[in-house]
């Protein structure tokens, strides 16, 4: 059976989101993975899909209408392609979450959303109540329309050599219009969206220590977060706060420095790819939950990984 | 800023079972009376917590045909164990009579409340949850005139937020103060209106309650354990319960007496220790504890039973304390209290008076009192500790039948606690995260939640006392009389409170030893969120 | 101008979820539900458009139980001005609460529909766009504001790493984000005078839509508990383990 993947991109590159809904298609399909771009003079991020592992072929709708990556003409456009396909997957982020509903409703089916396994060709695992539990659902369509919550599976490699060709339909009348757009909001990426997060708590000491964070942000281009602890004691803003009562966050790499991990703050945070957890006290009930547990001084390890970070230029986030 | 008022003819604070049944009696007897009930809980049941052993006589009075009604009465008591513990071993006593239980169910007691407010509100009773009654109103002449709600919408700085919703005056004839044991509105009428004159201290204890569920293998619904003994030693008062509910639930909870003396003593952690005994422990292993909660009750019987009307109002259920001791039930007592005092309310609205003066008549003529006065002397004879206590009680049942001709008298609870110096400390065992818990991931299972932008509901007469003396003088004691880790010793060093963490159970407005902190409400449906406890 | 309010009545957010024993879904006995929080937000939005003068009526919608009753009671305590239950005991799926969503907007004839971004029972984010696909009109989902002006509805959307602003003509469907609003606390008068809005009790049948589900679930789990991991000795061993094992940074 053909999948079809719906690229996130902005014309001139693909989203890292793209890839790892690809990897998502190329394990779900039995027959061959196709992916659409449509963009408004998209040729490079087509390009930059046609070099991905396992996708046999790029669909590139090249029209000013998809320009702002707008719900209403990418579902005519997909509705249009649909028939050759047994599912169509986005990734599940404020761009896949926008169009495919869209795309389902009028396919007549249910959509999956944000799934994090593929079990079989019509099986799933999907976290419900926040990912307090997980739900693994069969879909009885024909077609299934699926959200991939792509840090659930890895990035495609650049290991192909897809064709091109174009596509196009009708563009239906606009009722949307761009207006603007402001994605460099602050220079550290938002709290709940972030790749890298690094909390701190109480075991910081001080609003003038919680500086320290500062700087390891700046090296891994890191959000900052918090502990409720750390928020109550004045060292951080109240919307820094990670937990239960705070924000809910799964980012790929989440430090935590000088908490001890109450439940409250696992309960925001333990989805989190990666946990590093850095703490004088070794019975933290942090430690329980990291995959990297340094326990010593936070004021003698921190200054140090910051220097480690910077002189080999981590990736900005 | 003027606020909107409501009137009623009877407001009723609190949606426990004194207040609900109060309620039903008061449309049974006038239907058309019209009655609101103030809850602070997010809905009924939020904030109930009992253990329970139900006994049905004033349920079977108010409500004859509960059962046809589907009242959750499931779990038929069926056979009573009573141990003495040391560290390894328990050794069966004797049943004391009090603690019989045929005839009785093992229920949830918040779920009984939620049954108990479908039937008010089918006879027409408004019940508002999610809102605090968090004021007295007087009229000129100094009579209470209802109620009015907490100010919604307040920040941390105490001004008004984006969200901020003045509260709302209720006003009525007769205000039935129901709040449950150590009411916040009570401690205030007992002050204007002198009501503790002619009687003893209330004395307190706190129970816990974790609701686990078992191997269906190792579960016997409608048994009953209760232990004394070990982990207190012999000079402090209190005990454990465990009863088989329904549906592969088992209900474990510890009290302990509010008078304790050593400030090092951790109520909390002595229930955690409690169930790692051999007695227990092979029915919690493997299993999976579902809730927490903890609450303070009213242990000072008839003694301690204070005045309970007063000009535009009445005292019903556990914030006057009707709770038997020896019997460990003030379910029905609350139940009951609530009813007679909606008979006196009926006849003084008939009449015309402020004061409904017959409800404490009725009170002393009912088996309520019969009951109370019979047991007075149990719970004060434990000052002398376990042993004396135990053949006293036994003399006092069995010889005297409750016909003393003496009453023993209490102490308040905040006075005994004794220098930090003059105390052993207390080495608990850490928790193993599967049997025994720490308090934030106890609190975690109350699903407990206070809007966090709010002042903080646990306010200090003097803030330097904290530090001065209960830290210097008994190493802080509520770092551990509170069961959800509100309290805590931080850097400088000050007191911290993490009042979000409150569940409502008022230990630290009993216990403070100089009476520093008072428990207010907070903002209406902060709290826990109690599921079947 | 009508606005169409949808509600859903969900396990409160403040309610720890469990996974039933038996893997067949969550425990709901005795457990505490209130409206989902993105719909509380999506009636306060459209109070204050009611507020401001720039819609007519609010008409409150809700597809669930009988209890769901007290959730429309709860938007009608807000200022909504009247109520409809569609109502079923069977779980249902956003598509059929989209279909059913859009026979009451025609039937009702209105212009703007204010659903939440997602419901944290299923987490699906899926109902307002569907909605908006079948009735054909255009979307503005996680909305962080919104602006009616000359027959347009201009929102601001919370998109990944920043925001967008889009103008839609109106009749449109928005979604609503977190920080859209903070939804009002209703009073104890405004909940006495809701007991008298009108509120109508309807069934799917009633519309003609099936809603039989198109997805079975075939268990539910508790997430997998994290395990410790390995203990580093140093910064310098926890930047090679990043580096070279997890390959984060």
């Amino acid at each position: 059976m053909a999948v079809l993947v719906l690229a996130e991109h902005d014309n001139a590159g693909l989203a890292a989101a793209t890839l790892s809904t690809v990897t998502a298609a190329v394990q779900l399909a039995s027959g061959p993975v196709h992916i659409l771009v449509a963009g408004r003079a998209a040729s490079v991020a087509a390009a930059a899909a046609a070099r991905l592992g396992g996708v046999e072929k790029v669909l590139l709708a090249d029209n000013a209408a998809y320009e702002y990556g707008f719900a209403e003409p990418l579902t005519a456009l997909i509705v249009g392609l649909a028939e050759g396909y047994e599912a169509i997957l986005a990734p599940a982020n404020t761009f896949g979450k926008n169009v495919l509903p869209r795309v389902a409703a009028l396919l007549d089916v249910a959509q999956i959303s944000d799934i994090v396994a593929i079990v079989s060709s019509d099986t799933f695992i999907r976290p419900i109540y926040a990912g307090n539990a997980l739900a693994t659902v069969q879909s009885k369509d024909r077609r299934k329309v699926i959200t991939v919550r792509t840090t659930a599976f890895a990035p495609a490699t650049e290991s192909g050599e897809a064709v091109t060709e174009p596509v196009s339909a009708a563009v239906p009348v606009a009722r949307s219009r761009f207006v603007g757009r402001d994605v460099a909001r602050s220079e550290r990426p938002d709290l709940t969206t972030a790749r890298v997060v690094v909390s701190g708590g109480r075991g910081l000491g001080s609003k003038e220590n919680f500086q320290l964070m500062e700087q390891l942000a700046d090296t891994l281009g890191a959000a900052i977060g918090a502990s409720r602890a750390a928020v109550d004691a004045g060292y951080a803003p109240n919307d820094a706060q990670v937990g239960q009562t705070g924000k809910i966050v799964a980012p790929e790499l989440y430090i935590a420095v000088g908490i001890s991990g109450a439940i409250q703050h696992l309960a925001g945070m333990k989805e989190s790819k990666v946990i590093v957890a850095i703490n004088k006290d070794e019975e933290a009930p942090i430690f329980q939950i990291a995959d990297y547990s340094l326990v010593g001084d936070l004021f003698v390890e921190l200054p140090k990984l910051c220097k480690l970070l910077s002189s080999s230029g981590a990736v900005e986030g | 800023m003027t606020r909107e008022q409501m009137a009623f003819d009877c407001v009723v604070v609190g949606a426990g079972p004194s207040g609900l049944a109060a309620a039903i009696r008061l449309k049974q007897l006038k239907p058309d009376l019209s009655v609101c009930i103030l809850e602070k809980g997010s809905e009924v049941g939020a904030h109930i917590l009992s253990g329970a052993v139900f006994e049905p006589r004033a349920l079977n009075e108010l409500v004859p045909d509960w059962k046809a009604r589907g009242a959750p009465l499931i779990t038929e008591a069926k056979d009573d164990h009573f141990y003495f513990l040391t560290k390894v071993k328990a050794y069966p006593l004797p049943t004391p009579p009090p603690m019989h239980n045929h005839g009785n169910y093992i229920i949830s007691l918040g779920n009984l409340c939620r049954w108990l407010a479908i039937q008010a509100e089918a006879l027409g009773v408004e019940i508002f949850t999610g809102f605090a009654a968090a004021e007295v109103l007087y009229d000129g002449d100094g009579q209470v005139k209802g109620v009015a709600t907490g100010d919604m919408g307040i920040g941390k700085d105490g001004k008004p937020t984006e969200t901020y919703a003045p509260g709302v005056e209720l006003v009525a004839h007769q205000t039935i103060i129901a709040e449950g044991c150590r009411g916040s509105l009570t401690r205030m009428l007992f002050e204007r209106f002198n009501l503790r004159a002619e009687c003893d201290p209330q004395t307190y204890g706190i129970g816990f309650k974790e609701l686990w569920e078992v191997d269906p293998a190792k579960h016997r619904p409608g048994k009953i354990v209760h232990t004394i003994g070990w982990p207190l030693d012999t000079a402090t008062y209190g005990g454990s319960f465990c009863y088989h509910l329904e549906d592969h639930q088992v209900i474990v909870g510890f009290v302990v007496g509010l008078d304790y003396a050593n400030p090092f003593l951790s109520p909390f952690e002595e229930f955690q220790r409690f169930k790692t005994h051999p007695l227990i422990r092979p029915l919690l292993e493997g299993a999976r504890r579902v809730s927490y909660g903890a609450r303070a009750i009213s242990a000072g019987g008839a003694q301690s039973v204070p005045k309970l009307t007063f000009p535009g109002g009445v005292l019903v259920g556990d914030t006057a304390g009707f709770l038997n001791v020896p019997k460990l039930k003030g379910s029905h007592t609350a139940m009951k209290s609530g009813m007679l005092a909606a008979e006196a309310v009926v006849e003084a609205l008939d009449a015309g008076v402020p004061e409904a003066t017959s409800y404490p008549d009725r009170l002393k003529q009912s088996w309520l009192w019969r009951e109370l006065y019979h047991v007075r002397n149990i719970k004060p004879s434990f000052k002398w500790g376990l042993w004396p206590a135990l053949a006293y009680a036994a003399f006092d049942s069995y010889v005297l039948r409750g016909r003393a001709p003496w009453t023993m008298h209490h102490r308040p609870d905040h006075i005994q606690l004794k220098p930090a110096a003059a105390s052993r400390p207390i080495a608990y065992p850490k928790p193993d995260g599967k049997l025994t818990f720490d308090r934030l991931s106890s609190v975690f299972v109350s699903n407990t939640n206070h809007e966090e932008n709010q002042p903080s509901h646990l306010k200090l007469k003097d803030p330097t006392i904290p530090i001065a003396i209960n830290l210097k003088l008994y190493d802080a004691p509520e770092q551990r009389y509170c069961p959800a880790g509100v309290y805590e010793i931080v850097a400088g060093p000050t007191l911290g409170i993490n009042a979000q963490n409150c569940i409502h159970c008022k230990s630290c407005d009993i216990k403070d030893p100089t009476q520093n902190i008072i428990w207010a409400v907070p903002e209406g449906g902060g709290g826990p969120n109690y599921p079947n406890m | 101008m009508k606005v169409l309010v949808a509600v859903k009545r969900v396990i409160d957010y403040n309610v720890r979820v469990r996974v039933r024993a038996d893997g067949s879904g969550v425990e709901t006995a005795n457990v505490k539900f209130s409206m989902n929080p993105f719909d509380e937000i999506a009636v306060e939005e459209a109070v204050r458009l009611k507020e401001a003068g720039a819609t007519a009526e609010i008409i409150v919608v809700s597809i669930g139980p009988a209890q769901a009753q007290e959730t429309l009671r709860s938007a009608l305590a807000m200022g909504a001005d009247r109520a409809i239950l569609i109502q079923t005991e069977d779980a249902v799926e956003p598509l059929a609460v989209a279909k059913l969503l859009t026979a009451v907007a025609r039937r009702e004839g209105v212009e703007l529909a204010i659903i939440g971004k997602q419901a944290i029972d299923d987490d699906a984010n899926q109902t307002g766009q569907m909605l908006a696909a079948l009735l054909d009109w255009p979307q503005g989902t996680f909305a962080s504001k919104l602006v009616l002006e000359d027959g347009r509805a201009v929102v601001t959307r919370e998109i990944d790493g920043g925001l967008e602003t889009v103008s839609l003509a109106l009749p449109a469907v928005i979604t609503t984000d977190l920080r859209l609003n903070a939804p009002r606390y209703a009073s104890l008068p405004n909940i006495m005078k809701a007991k008298k809005k009108p509120l109508d009790i309807l069934t799917p049948a009633d519309f003609g839509v099936d809603v039989s589900p198109r997805l079975v679930t075939l268990k539910v789990e508790a997430p997998r508990q994290r395990k410790a991991g390995v203990k580093v000795a140093d910064a310098a061993q926890l930047f090679d383990k990043l580096k070279h094992e997890a390959k984060v940074i």
